[in-house]
């Protein structure tokens, strides 16, 4: 099978390693895994920010930049909701009336990386071990977005030595937002703080979760405060056991 | 003109770092939120009630202006009053007048948002007419001198000690009473009032257009009072309220008591039609029903923003909202808070002046998963945000901020120029201050994803 890889803009910019354990998952899937070297981003962050004709120019980029007819996959709710959700009135400028069908093919073909797995290549068992206990949050875009709850979980159930707890707020939003964790630092940081608490509470060593920008928020409060918890994407949990072709000449392993 | 929105920061970072603030609003929706998960296991298929109940309040809306004259003939051949109000003003005129022609001197008021919206308490205390709230916690915000706190639950903030040492000191009740206690002084109080009083005002939950009804919804009782007692009635609505049939009602019901207190309908549920007919011997001599517009029309008019007339009021929104949660609603500094607050507040108040709400969301979409009425409440949150940069409210820094994003996205050779020092080091400069003290600045790699790939490329290659 054939998948074009999407690596988002900051975590082509920032973690770097994810993309690349990515890779080597759907590799060894036996996956045909490609990358458009030009690839930059998906237009959200000017969309969300109002901005929508330096969104709508970039969003044209990233239709030119894919082929609509292949799978793609990314390891980010976020981007994969926009994408799916919000393009069509993006690019055509209107709403469309309720239930009609997309008709660029690329927004049925664009997969967040945990729901492909389970959805599109039917896999849960990964062989894969990282020790300690981890909590799941449900990123924003993932859960509401995309509507992804249970593919990550039993992705994670399966990982040997990981024993998995839920808080009761993992579906409430990090804090992040975009240019909200900006705009509204105060009110940003006192979401985290919570999500982190009580994170903490039950008694997890790990956040894990299908958007690298939710943990990159939590991880900013978490270094600043010198807590141990430690964030982890679930492409890098499930990396771990693995003999991957590109991790081993990295510097960049995260955890 | 950015004065209110300074005043949103600052307030907003105050009650964010309010750690008892915090406790208290986390304990009191997270009672809402358990009664809501209990009570929603009454529906079958919440989901398709949802959906039903979206394309009721859709028709209702495309089809306003009929469902508003049909609402209007019936009503006033039952013997009601219908009067038009465009503004807050030519509301406030209108209860005036039939304060003056009642030579009224004492009203009651049941639980109304849009008595809000126009300021009518403060109106009629300036006319020197007694106003009093029978709402519990509207009567508990009214003694406290403050606007409500949530839009059903005006008195959410408060804790039963801090509503004791209230009563005690403007009611000089002993202190530290319990919550029956407070509730049967309240209750003593409120009984000589409606008695005494001249008019009794209401909000309205439901226009009812096919009967020419208003129906209300409470809990305590105390909307029946203000309607039984006082010789005249006047309900004032925005009329964005209408249901085609009463019928609507065996769903929109149990959605709004689910949404708005977890319950599977709510105490006291009545349907008024019009005065007291003359074979009749209760209900008020004169009814009036005040039809608001006060800007819904400007929203009416945008296809876009429509949707956002087909809120019940139920206040589920802001029950889920983090944003709500940590700042509370008088930061929002607005009638209507939370989530629906921040849509509408701009097209009824000024963008420009209340634009900022828009942007005061991490776009996390509880709202609108929670939503009795499906209103995509972050997605109007964005296209507020849009508009906002179209009517050009956005500072030059941003707009040039976003060219350079603009550029840099479209060009590959842009985006690997710099080095991750640099880059993180840009990051630093440009959000040092806004990234605030309580987060560690993200470390940036030597070299992207894309970089890296294509150094590994060019070697396999080799
Ligand atoms: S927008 Fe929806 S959830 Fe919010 S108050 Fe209105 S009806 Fe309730």
């Amino acid at each position: 099978m054939k998948i074009q890889l999407f690596v988002p803009c900051f975590v082509d910019q920032l973690f770097p390693q994810t993309a690349f354990n990515m890779i080597s998952i759907l590799e060894k899937l036996d996956c045909e895994v490609v990358y458009n070297p030009q690839q930059t981003c998906c237009g959200q962050p000017a969309f969300n920010a109002g901005h929508w004709n330096e969104s709508k120019i970039v969003a044209q980029k990233f239709l030119d930049d894919f082929d609509p007819e292949n799978y793609i996959v990314t390891p980010s709710g976020s981007c994969t909701g926009f994408v799916r959700n919000h393009y069509h009135k993006l690019l055509s400028g209107k709403i469309p009336p309720k239930d009609l069908g997309v008709k660029n093919p690329l927004l049925r073909n664009i997969f967040e990386f945990s729901e492909f797995l389970v959805q599109k290549l039917d896999y849960t068992k990964i062989k894969a071990s990282m020790d300690g206990v981890g909590t799941y949050h449900d990123s924003c875009g993932a859960l509401r977005e995309c509507g992804i709850k249970s593919a990550p979980r039993k992705l994670l159930e399966n990982v040997e030595g990981l024993k998995i707890v839920e808080t009761e707020d993992s579906e409430v939003c990090c804090g992040f937002g975009g240019t909200f964790a900006i705009k509204y630092e105060p009110i940003s940081t006192a979401m985290t703080e919570q999500k982190v608490h009580n994170a903490v509470e039950k008694g997890a060593d790990y956040i894990i979760s299908t958007d690298l920008s939710c943990l990159m928020q939590m991880d900013g409060y978490i270094k600043k405060h010198n807590y141990k918890i430690k964030t982890i994407h679930i492409v890098d949990v499930l990396s771990r056991g693995l003999n991957p072709k590109y991790s081993s000449n990295s510097g960049y392993c995260v955890s | 003109m950015r004065t209110i929105q300074g005043k949103f920061h600052r307030e907003s970072q105050s009650k964010a770092e309010d750690l008892e603030h915090r406790r208290m609003m986390n304990h009191a929706l997270n009672q809402s939120e358990i009664a809501f998960q209990n009570g929603k296991q009454q529906f079958q298929n919440l989901d398709k009630a949802k959906e039903d109940a979206q394309s009721v309040k859709e028709k209702a809306t495309i089809h306003l202006d009929r469902y508003l004259l049909e609402f209007e003939d019936r009503f006033t051949k039952n013997g009601g009053k219908v009067i038009w109000a465009r503004d807050g003003k030519e509301a406030l005129e209108a209860v005036w007048k039939i304060c003056a022609e009642k030579k009224a001197k004492k009203i009651v008021k049941s639980k109304s948002m849009v008595t809000e919206e126009i300021h009518l308490n403060a109106f009629l205390q300036k006319k020197d007419i007694e106003v009093i709230e029978t709402d519990l916690g509207e009567y508990i915000q009214q003694l406290s001198e403050e606007p409500p706190y949530h839009i059903v639950a005006p008195s959410i903030h408060k804790s039963k000690e801090e509503v004791a040492q209230l009563f005690h000191e403007k009611l000089g009740v002993r202190p530290h009473l319990g919550p029956e206690e407070l509730t049967m002084v309240a209750r003593r109080q409120l009984r000589t009032e409606f008695q005494e009083a001249d008019i009794g005002i209401t909000g309205v939950n439901f226009l009812l257009s096919d009967i020419g009804g208003v129906a209300i919804t409470e809990n305590e009782g105390n909307a029946r009072m203000v309607t039984a007692f006082p010789n005249t009635h006047i309900a004032i609505t925005g009329i964005e309220k209408v249901l085609p049939s009463a019928k609507d009602l065996e769903l929109f019901w149990p959605l709004l008591a689910t949404h708005g207190s977890g319950q599977k309908v709510t105490v006291y549920n009545s349907i008024f039609t019009g005065p007291k007919h003359r074979n009749e011997t209760d209900g008020p001599e004169d009814m009036y029903v005040i039809l608001l517009d006060n800007g819904r029309t400007n929203i009416l008019s945008d296809p876009e923003m429509r949707e956002s007339l087909h809120c019940i009021r139920c206040g589920a929104c802001l029950n889920v909202c983090p944003v709500y949660k940590n700042i509370g609603g008088h930061t929002y500094n607005t009638v209507y808070g939370g989530p629906i607050g921040s849509v509408i507040t701009p097209h009824l108040s000024g963008m420009k002046e209340y634009g900022h709400l828009s942007h005061a969301s991490s776009l996390c979409g509880a709202c609108t998963e929670v939503c009795p009425v499906k209103i995509n409440l972050h997605e109007l949150l964005l296209k507020n945000r849009r508009k906002s940069v179209e009517q050009k409210n956005t500072f030059r820094l941003e707009k040039f901020s976003w060219y350079i994003w603009k550029r840099s996205m479209l060009s590959r050779r842009m985006l690997n120029t710099a080095n991750g020092n640099t880059k993180e080091r840009m990051f630093r400069y440009l959000f040092k201050k806004s990234w605030g003290e309580n987060r560690a600045i993200p470390t940036f790699p030597k070299k992207s994803f894309n970089e890296q790939w294509k150094e590994r490329n060019s070697k396999i290659e080799k």
